[in-house]
């Protein structure tokens, strides 16, 4: 029997009696992070690392919540379970999970440049690895943290200069927080979409030190907002909202817009290739670190990625999961990611 | 690799004035969302660039291409064995990006963090490209790896652009116009025909392009077409009908044919000179008077009753035309304007006087070749709308509306002219392949293998690539990704469950496809949501169109 099993539910840990990211109602759910595809409703029990609650509360609303600190080791029916940073958005954790000297991890989503934000990846030596492959294409190659901060940096003050207003789209849980920081650092006029306000705030009750924010409502003086910098999710983008920011220039923050067609499918000013996942070289660099003799590769490149991983002797597989595609274009439908994206 | 004829000088000009200028303009035109900011962006650069380089970009913006000296095969390899890659993920990669200089931009590893070179300006790289077309590979690859590794990522990309063909970035030729209209005094419908026609970016100076004071006559330039917009209302709301010419639409090659000089030029609405592959036209070169330029449709048919599209299609790609070719589809012009009598232009008299003088010429032509489009007679528009619902029959696909005062404008204009085609035929199918699309599709599947029922099988008979919105696009592409069979190359084989409605203006017998017949014009016409993929057309049913087509 082997330690995980891939379900119709999710990953399962039939050892354990439980699964991780499920993406149907299971009884006992452990949960890498907060995104909607990973972090489904309907579960019993709820475990995650304790900046997840926050956003688990806001999204999930009520329910049985159990928190763990990374590194800490909970046993769960034997099984040795412990949470470690991903580096992914706030919160985000890889899975340990051990039993009789065998040990698994589920990496979630990852990235390994540390934005300062989301915690330093963490490398975890294990015999099977199961990881994301979202960027796994060589295409995908990112600029630093630091060199996207500061093209952003650069291009909300050349906006200034033209009077413009700069309204960037960013996932609200994850880049936004980075762009949020970011652009505190040139500009106090920091505006926010609802859904983006919620996030952040929602943090900033937990406790975490985030720049702060203010929520954009219909009572909002135009003449405040101009010139400043309005951080808004990609739910919102094309929306009648945007219009009464004019004059403003927009840009998008993903993985996708290193790819020309993608940033002129979206129909931007402007497009930073700032993403929250491994980048290609970032995804072998991990793999090899894990030093795994077996690699399962979930949701993206899954094929492309895990016939290279093979071919550089490293066995691997691939695994169909039910996990978003995207890093953040397509949203995955749930009862309450409506009230969550809606301002 | 030594003593190779190409040494490339450290320093040449300031970026500002070479190929980073010119791949800063196309960044910015690729991601400007405003008419207002690309046309910006194209007079400052006309306002400062080196004049070769202006007549390179505005060539290279109006669909001209340097030759192609580099095979892409090659570009590929070195592109491969320089980022140490495997060949299958350079063409996984490729698949997802949807174009292959960008791909090959990406794929390169960065350059030296201290290149400060200064790059060449961009006429330098073409005429390069031209020196080293008949030289080694080994002296191809020189060239091409050691200015890769001098420029950075939107310069390589531009510059791997210049070697694989066209650039599509979003300019149409009214937006180059109007952008050479604001820094010259010229006219922009002057300025239309200068760039028009055949002209030699290579030996043409920018002062020579836009003036005509000097050197040699282009005698086989052509006038910018003018183009209709689809009629979406009611005819009546054009008013009386004494003021409209109605003609039958036909489905050929919109095409002008020249006569100047003694010599016979035809020309495609792509702009492409293409009197070589009509050999028919040259008879008309005794029979028409010189100074003489015909707008028409070039077409396929017999004893005046056009033949398919598809007939015409099997024309178009070949290099040389046999005499069987010339037997089963003559080529003929329907003549429907006059633009150009005697060396003089007549485009600005009203279509009334064009028209009864291009009767009167053709009149005297005694040759099947070139006929004239004859004006549809009507009544009442009443009485039109009936004549348009015999389009099919007439071999036309609608009519077209003009009006007799019009005079003939540059390109797409409302008021004057109007096409009125009739109702698209439909068909609902299942989507069974599909493919990632490029341009602004780069790793979207966007383009789908259509297929109808034949008793239990499914057999594919069309593609089609448009007609969904973005955000269906987008669903489309989500189902695919969760429900993709197998993998063939970039083609995915999809779980036949979803159902479209495709609708088509034509059909004719194909033996090239399965199916057994070939459409004209498909295009997704709606996502049927409602329906099952048991509800969908059969085989017959498109068997039942081609008989009621013929």
């Amino acid at each position: 029997m082997p330690l995980i099993e891939f379900t119709d539910k999710g990953l399962f840990c039939p050892q354990g009696g439980f699964y991780i990211d499920p993406w149907k109602p299971v009884d006992k759910a452990l949960i890498t992070h907060a995104h909607s595809d990973h972090a489904r409703w309907g579960s019993k029990t709820y475990l995650c690392h304790k900046d997840s609650l926050p956003i688990l509360q806001l999204r999930l609303g009520a329910n049985q919540y159990e928190t763990v600190e990374w590194g800490q080791i909970i046993l769960i029916n034997g099984v040795k379970v412990s949470f470690h940073p991903a580096g992914h958005v706030i919160g985000s954790s890889q899975i340990r999970v051990e039993y009789k000297g065998e040990v698994w991890v589920i990496s979630g989503d990852y990235k390994l440049d540390d934005d300062g934000i989301s915690g330093a990846f963490e490398v975890v030596p294990c015999h099977t690895f199961i990881t994301e492959s979202t960027f796994g294409l060589p295409i995908y190659k990112w600029k630093t943290p630091r060199q996207i901060d500061s093209d952003i940096q650069n291009w909300i003050l050349q906006n200034l200069k033209d009077g413009k207003t700069s309204v960037l789209i960013a996932y609200s849980l994850g880049k936004a927080q980075r762009v949020i920081k970011a652009a505190s650092q040139v500009t106090d006029k920091l505006y926010a979409h609802g859904a983006v306000y919620n996030v952040q705030q929602a943090f900033i009750n937990a406790g975490l030190q985030l720049p702060s924010i203010k929520k954009i409502t219909p009572e909002t003086p135009k003449g405040d907002i101009a010139g400043g910098v309005i951080i808004a999710p990609p739910s919102a983008d094309g929306t009648p909202w945007m219009k009464r920011f004019a004059p403003s220039v927009t840009g998008a923050c993903s993985g996708w817009m290193q790819v020309r067609g993608n940033a002129r499918r979206r129909n931007v000013d402007a497009g930073f290739a700032m993403s929250d996942h491994a980048d290609w070289p970032g995804l072998i660099q991990a793999v090899k670190a894990t030093g795994a003799l077996k690699v399962f590769v979930t949701h993206g490149f899954q094929a492309v990625f895990s016939r290279y991983l093979n071919e550089i002797g490293i066995e691997a597989a691939e695994v169909k999961t039910q996990f978003g595609n995207d890093d953040e274009e397509t949203q995955i439908e749930s009862p309450h990611e409506q009230t969550f994206t809606v301002e | 690799m030594e003593n190779l004829p190409l040494n490339i000088p450290n320093t040449i000009t300031s970026s500002m004035d070479g190929l980073g200028m010119f791949a800063d303009l196309v960044s910015l035109l690729g991601t400007s969302t405003k008419t207002n900011d690309k046309l910006r962006a194209l007079v400052n650069y006309f306002a400062t660039a080196d004049d070769k380089d202006k007549v390179w970009v505005i060539a290279l913006f109006t669909g001209r291409k340097p030759k192609r000296v580099i095979n892409t095969k090659l570009l590929a390899e070195w592109c491969v064995e320089i980022a140490g890659l495997p060949g299958w993920l350079f063409g996984e990669s490729y698949h997802t990006v949807g174009d292959l200089a960008e791909t090959i931009a990406l794929l390169l590893p960065d350059p030296d963090n201290n290149s400060s070179v200064f790059l060449h300006p961009l006429h330098f790289y073409i005429e390069q490209f031209q020196k080293i077309e008949n030289q080694d590979e080994a002296i191809k690859k020189k060239f091409v790896v050691e200015s890769w590794s001098q420029m950075n990522h939107s310069q390589r990309f531009v510059f791997n652009k210049l070697i694989t063909g066209a650039f599509r970035i979003g300019v149409s030729q009214k937006m180059m116009v109007n952008a050479i209209a604001k820094f010259t005094s010229l006219e922009p419908s002057v300025i239309a025909h200068r760039i028009s026609g055949k002209w030699d970016p290579q030996t043409t100076h920018f002062n020579d392009l836009l003036t005509d004071t000097n050197g040699a006559t282009d005698y086989s330039k052509p006038y910018p077409f003018y183009l209709a917009y689809a009629l979406d209302n009611e005819p009546s709301d054009l008013g009386n009908t004494e003021e409209w010419q109605a003609e039958w639409k036909w489905d050929g090659i919109r095409g002008q044919l020249i006569k100047r000089n003694d010599e016979l030029f035809v020309w495609s609405r792509g702009e492409e000179l293409i009197t070589e592959k009509f050999p028919e036209y040259q008879v008309l070169n005794a029979l028409l008077p010189n100074g003489i330029v015909l707008d028409g449709e070039i077409i396929p048919s017999i004893n005046k009753n056009p033949l398919p599209f598809s007939l015409l299609q099997t024309r178009i790609g070949r290099k040389n035309i046999t005499k069987k070719n010339l037997q089963e589809t003559p080529i003929t012009f329907f003549a429907y304007d006059l633009l150009e009598y005697n060396y003089e232009d007549w485009r600005s008299r009203p279509l009334s006087e064009r028209r009864g003088k291009l009767e009167e010429i053709i009149k005297t032509i005694e040759s099947e070749v070139i006929i004239l489009s004859d004006a549809v007679s009507f009544t009442d528009w009443e009485h039109l709308k009936s004549l348009r619902l015999t389009s099919r029959e007439m071999g036309a696909e609608g009519l077209m509306l003009k009006r007799k005062s019009s005079i003939y404008q540059v390109g797409r204009k409302v008021g004057d002219w109007w096409k009125w085609k009739v109702e698209p035929m439909v068909i609902d199918c299942v989507m069974i392949y599909a493919e990632k699309g490029s341009g602004r599709r780069s790793n979207l599947y966007t383009a789908y293998t259509f297929a109808v029922k034949d008793g239990e099988k499914l057999v594919p008979f069309t593609r089609a690539y448009s007609g969904l919105t973005d955000k269906e696009f987008n669903e489309v592409d989500a189902f695919v990704k969760r429900n993709s069979l197998e993998k063939f190359g970039p083609v995915r084989t999809v779980k036949p469950e979803l159902v479209f409605e495709i609708a088509f203006e034509g059909i004719a017998a194909s033996n090239r496809h399965k199916s057994g017949v070939a459409l004209r014009f498909p295009r997704i016409s709606r996502w049927r949501k409602d329906k099952k993929p048991d509800e969908i057309n059969t085989l017959q049913d498109l068997k039942k169109m081609l008989e009621v087509y013929k």
